[in-house]
This record gives C-alpha cells, sequence and structure tokens, in this order.
C-alpha cells in the first residue's frame, strides 16, 4: 500500500490522468440519470443565454443548456472510444498474436494488411461508410475502429514476438502445449499490460477522430449530443455567442489529455526499461 | 540502392492496386446499384436506365474495374454526375488548394517541432524541457478544427487581420490566396508540430547518448556544434518515419480544416460530393487521398534508406 501511494506520488501524469479521467467517466454515467435540464427540451425564448446562476454555461441557439448537452455528449464520445477501441483491441490484438504465432507467410500477410489499412484514415473509411450508408455514429464507430486494427495488430504481435522467444515458452512447448493455448495462457497475459496501455492512448484519438468525424456530420445525428456536432453548430454564431466555441472545445482537449496522460503514466509503470531506469 | 528502390516501387503498385480494388468493392459492388444509390428511390426508371448506361453498370464488375484502372493510367477518372465535367479536372483545380495547405501545414510544424525538440533535448529536466513537454501535451489534445475556431475569433472577429473563410483564387495573387491559407495552415500545423517535437526531443536525447557523440565533444566541439554535426542527421530518422506516417492524420485534418474554412479544395469536394450523392467523385477523390498516404510513406522508405545507409544494406 505503502509501495503503491510512493509510485503514485512519483507518476503525477498518472494521478492526473487518472482523476481526469474518472471525473469524466463519473460525469458521462451521472448523464445517463440527470442532466440539469432534459438535452432535447427546446426553448426558443432563452436561446443564446450567457452563462447564468439558472444555466452555468448558458443555452445554445435552440435553448438547449449546454451543460447539459456537453455532459450528454461525453456520453456518446466514451461509448463510441469504447466501442471503436474494443474493435480495434480484439481483432487487432487477434491478429498480432496469430502472426506472431504462425510467423511465414501468415505472418507477412498480416503485416502487409496492416500497413494497407494505414492508407484508409477514420475520416476517408468515414466518407466512403457514409457515402454508401449514410451518416450516423454507427459508422463513426465502424470507421474508427478498422483504423485502429492495425494498431494493435502491429503491437501485439512485435510483442508476442518477445514471449514467444522466452525459456518459459520453450518449457510449455516441451510440455506439449499447442499454440493457441501457449498464446492464450502465456503469450495474452504478458502483452496485457502493453496492450492497456495502447488502449487508453488510442481512446483518446477516438475521442478525438469522433468529435472530427461529428463536426463534419459524418457521425451522431441529431438529437443525440455531441461535442463535434456542437462546435460545428457553434461556429455560425461564432460572432454572436463565442463562448459557445468554447466549452465543447475544451472539453474534448480536457477528455483527450486526461487519457493521453494516464497512457503515459501507465506505460511509465509498465515499460521495465523505464523502471530499471529509474531504480 | 537500386534493388532497394525496385522492391519498394514493386510494394508500392501492389498496395496501390489494392486500395483501389477496395474503393472500387465498397463503393461500386457493396451498393448494389449505384445509379440507385446517386439517384434515391424516387428516381424515374428511364433516368436510372440512363445514369446505369452511362456508368457502365450493365458490363460485370471485374470489367468495369479493369476499365476504371485503364483510365485512371491515362488520367481519364470520368465524368462528374453533378458538375458536369471530367473528375480528373475537378481534382487538379481543388488539389491547387489542399496541395499547398498540406505542404506549407508541414513546413510549419517542421520549422516549430525540430528547434523544440532540439531545445528540450539540450535542457533536459530543466524548465524549457518541461516548457516544451506541456506544450506539447496540449498540442496533441487540442483539436485541429477547435483551434482553428479559436484562431478564427482572434485573428478574424475580433483583430480582422486574416480572413475567416473562402478562398479568393490564385488569380486574385499570392498575397489573398497566402492570407486566406495561413490560419487553416496554422491550425493544421499544431497538432502536427507537438507530434514532431516529442519524437524530435526522444530522438535527440537518445542520439545524444551514443559513443560517437562522447567523442565528438572529447575531440573539443561545442554542444552546438556536436548537435549540428553529428546528433541532428542521425536524430532526423526516427522523425522523418513519424512525419511520414503523420501525413494520413494530415490529410485527414485538411478534410475538416478545409470545411472550417470553406476552402474549395479536395476535402470539401468530398463532402459536398457525398450531399450530392457523386459516388464517381467520391471514389475518385478516396482512392486520390489514400494514394497520397501512400505515395508519401514511399517516398519516406526511400528518404528514410537515403538517411541510413545500414537500412539499405538490412532490407538488400
Amino acid at each position: 500500500m505503502i509501495a503503491a501511494g510512493f509510485a503514485w506520488r512519483r507518476h503525477p501524469p498518472l494521478v492526473i490522468g487518472g482523476v481526469l479521467t474518472l471525473a469524466l467517466i463519473a460525469i458521462a454515467a451521472l448523464s445517463l440519470v440527470w442532466t440539469p435540464y432534459p438535452v432535447t427540451e427546446l426553448a426558443i425564448a432563452r436561446r443564446l443565454q450567457s452563462p447564468s446562476a439558472a444555466h452555468w454555461l448558458g443555452t445554445d441557439q435552440f435553448g438547449r443548456d449546454v451543460l447539459s448537452m456537453l455532459m450528454a455528449g461525453s456520453r456518446n464520445s466514451f461509448a463510441v472510444g469504447f466501442v471503436a477501441v474494443g474493435i480495434g483491441l480484439v481483432c487487432g490484438t487477434t491478429l498480432g498474436a496469430f502472426a506472431a504465432a504462425r510467423r511465414g507467410w501468415i505472418d507477412d500477410a498480416v503485416m502487409r494488411l496492416a500497413d494497407f489499412t494505414f492508407a484508409f484514415p477514420a475520416v476517408i473509411s468515414a466518407i466512403m461508410i457514409t457515402a454508401l450508408a449514410g451518416p450516423g455514429a454507427i459508422n463513426a464507430i465502424v470507421a474508427i475502429g478498422i483504423f485502429t486494427i492495425p494498431v494493435f495488430a502491429r503491437l501485439a504481435r512485435g510483442a508476442a514476438l518477445q514471449v514467444w522467444s522466452r525459456e518459459f515458452v520453450l518449457a510449455a512447448r516441451a510440455a506439449g502445449k499447442g499454440a493457441p493455448r501457449i498464446t492464450l495462457e502465456h503469450v495474452l497475459p504478458n502483452i496485457a499490460g502493453l496492450l492497456v496501455v495502447q488502449a487508453t492512448i488510442q481512446f483518446a484519438l477516438a475521442i478525438l477522430a469522433e468529435a472530427g468525424l461529428s463536426y463534419l456530420g459524418l457521425g451522431a445525428q441529431p438529437p443525440q449530443a455531441s461535442w463535434g456536432k456542437m462546435l460545428y453548430e457553434a461556429q455560425t454564431f461564432m460572432q454572436r455567442a463565442p463562448l459557445l466555441a468554447i466549452f465543447p472545445g475544451a472539453a474534448i482537449a480536457v477528455a483527450v489529455l486526461a487519457f493521453n496522460l494516464l497512457g503515459d503514466g501507465l506505460r511509465d509503470l509498465v515499460d521495465p526499461r523505464l523502471r530499471r531506469a529509474r531504480a | 540502392m537500386i534493388a532497394f528502390c525496385l522492391r519498394r516501387v514493386a510494394m508500392l503498385l501492389i498496395t496501390l492496386l489494392a486500395a483501389s480494388a477496395v474503393v472500387f468493392f465498397v463503393l461500386e459492388v457493396l451498393p448494389g446499384d449505384p445509379a440507385l444509390v446517386m439517384l434515391g428511390t424516387e428516381a424515374q426508371p428511364e433516368t436510372l436506365a440512363a445514369l446505369r448506361r452511362q456508368l457502365g453498370l450493365d458490363r460485370p464488375a471485374g470489367e468495369r474495374y479493369l476499365v476504371w484502372i485503364a483510365g485512371l493510367i491515362v488520367g481519364d477518372l470520368g465524368l462528374s454526375v453533378t458538375y458536369q465535367v471530367p473528375v480528373a479536372q475537378l481534382i487538379v483545380e481543388r488539389f491547387a488548394i489542399t496541395g499547398p495547405l498540406a505542404a506549407i501545414a508541414i513546413a510549419l510544424s517542421t520549422a516549430l517541432a525540430i528547434p523544440l525538440g532540439v531545445l528540450a533535448a539540450a535542457r533536459h529536466r530543466r524548465l524549457g524541457d518541461v516548457g516544451v513537454m506541456t506544450f506539447t501535451q496540449f498540442g496533441v489534445a487540442v483539436p485541429n478544427f477547435w483551434f482553428a475556431l479559436l484562431l478564427v475569433l482572434l485573428f478574424s472577429i475580433n483583430l480582422g487581420w486574416l480572413p475567416a473563410g473562402g478562398f479568393p483564387g490564385w488569380s486574385a495573387g499570392l498575397g489573398p490566396a497566402f492570407a486566406a491559407l495561413t490560419l487553416p495552415a496554422v491550425a493544421l500545423a499544431l497538432p502536427q508540430a507537438a507530434i514532431l517535437a516529442r519524437v524530435a526531443r526522444s530522438a535527440v536525447l537518445d542520439t545524444l547518448g551514443e559513443d560517437y557523440v562522447r567523442t565528438a565533444r572529447a575531440k573539443g566541439l561545442t554542444q552546438g556544434a556536436t548537435l549540428r554535426r553529428h546528433v541532428l542527421r542521425n536524430a532526423m530518422i526516427p522523425v522523418v518515419t513519424i512525419m511520414g506516417l503523420q501525413f494520413s492524420f494530415l490529410l485527414a485534418g485538411a478534410i475538416i480544416i478545409e470545411n472550417v474554412f470553406y476552402l474549395p479544395g479536395l476535402g470539401r469536394l468530398v463532402f459536398q460530393a457525398i450531399s450530392q450523392r457523386d459516388l464517381i467523385v467520391v471514389k475518385d477523390i478516396v482512392l486520390v487521398l489514400a494514394a497520397m498516404v501512400v505515395l508519401i510513406n514511399f517516398v519516406v522508405d526511400l528518404l528514410y534508406a537515403a538517411l541510413d545507409p545500414r537500412l539499405r544494406r538490412a532490407v538488400s
């Protein structure tokens, strides 16, 4: 316990990132059951109000409470990030671990496929999907997920290859364990830390990508609240109500900063080279 | 070096071919009837039949793909259904904005990132380093389209120094054209600069620990001279690699930024094409954008080998 406290004091990014992330998750969870005002409630009479005691962050062009929309928007960002990174983590890790276990042409093919997928950034994938199926949060998730797969495939393959060369894996093979069992029982537990760190960083990138896609109208659709969409709508009223364009952007920046700091802090903890350097 | 280049060219061609196959499959085969997607279910049967004829949908998908590829090779990308002009002409016109925008953003981000990275490494764990690292954390976290809006608020709405959007065209003169591209390029460059500065810092720190750097200092070179003559060239290798990898993010950013500033570039064109359901234009632009990412990574591979002869030998 004391050691844990000591470690936390030595990793300020981890502490700041962790606290901010927990706070954001709590806000997103709270928005499921409570927001100061209903997010879909329009009240044209109180449109474009400045921050006040009744509306802490003011109201938008339809009279909706900006704070309530930001809270609901966090839910959307987190849901997209969680599912998109989940797709990347599961598919990418499976491909990477499979490539490392099989080697040879399968390894080459998986890695070329990963290289190839980088040619289609999330926005380009989203453009293709939207041209085909129309805009929507699900399409944004798929587009971000597709772009995340090769990141995890490359990371998992590289880390898994290192584990495969370790002596305990040799021992497991000598004991007659097959490649799938060794992957499940020895490789995955040993690369899980690295994958969690990368997942945290990818989560930040997914939040940014989702906001960008929503800003372009390719992500969440009204009446679903989204930070990117709020920024897009605020742009029209920038001269009259500049604060409308400040709050959603700040929310995105804080969320991305929180996950990046958390990822950096976790990497410091997990990376054995850094640990040795510190010792 | 020749064998290395030939191998890379072969990989480039295979990747481009695969990208074209994916784009064709997603936008021409998956929709079932692209004419129906473009005109909607309310369209008259005669109009649908005419568009199907124009698009050659009566021919098998494989044949249409080969015709498309043959057209791409000679620069014939078909006719835009909305604009009724050759897509190649549209792309060339719009690239005249997206190309310079991306180039200015890359130049700005490099000009900012490398000195910052070197400064942070040279002042490792001191105030300069902490300042640069804090800047990079915020630079990475701030969405470029939000930063763009903040720049518009400050420089266009409050100060009135630069235009808030639109593009007067290159024919209006270099001054107004560059003025219109300044805020978009700065907005695009910031996140890139933040990432590159972090990479440059860590690359310079790694290189500073090498034996040959110690030898250079031992023979009496100053820290500045050592940095310039020995550290920078070696530290540039990872920086160039990351610049290549970041290009796809830069391109994605350019698509968003063009929409923030209403710049009539490729990104804006593809969005107009989506709303007009002009699948011909969408298909060609998506391929052009993907090809740009692949080509830049190809160039980076070659640069990488030119900067580091060890890699050429390893690959050969």
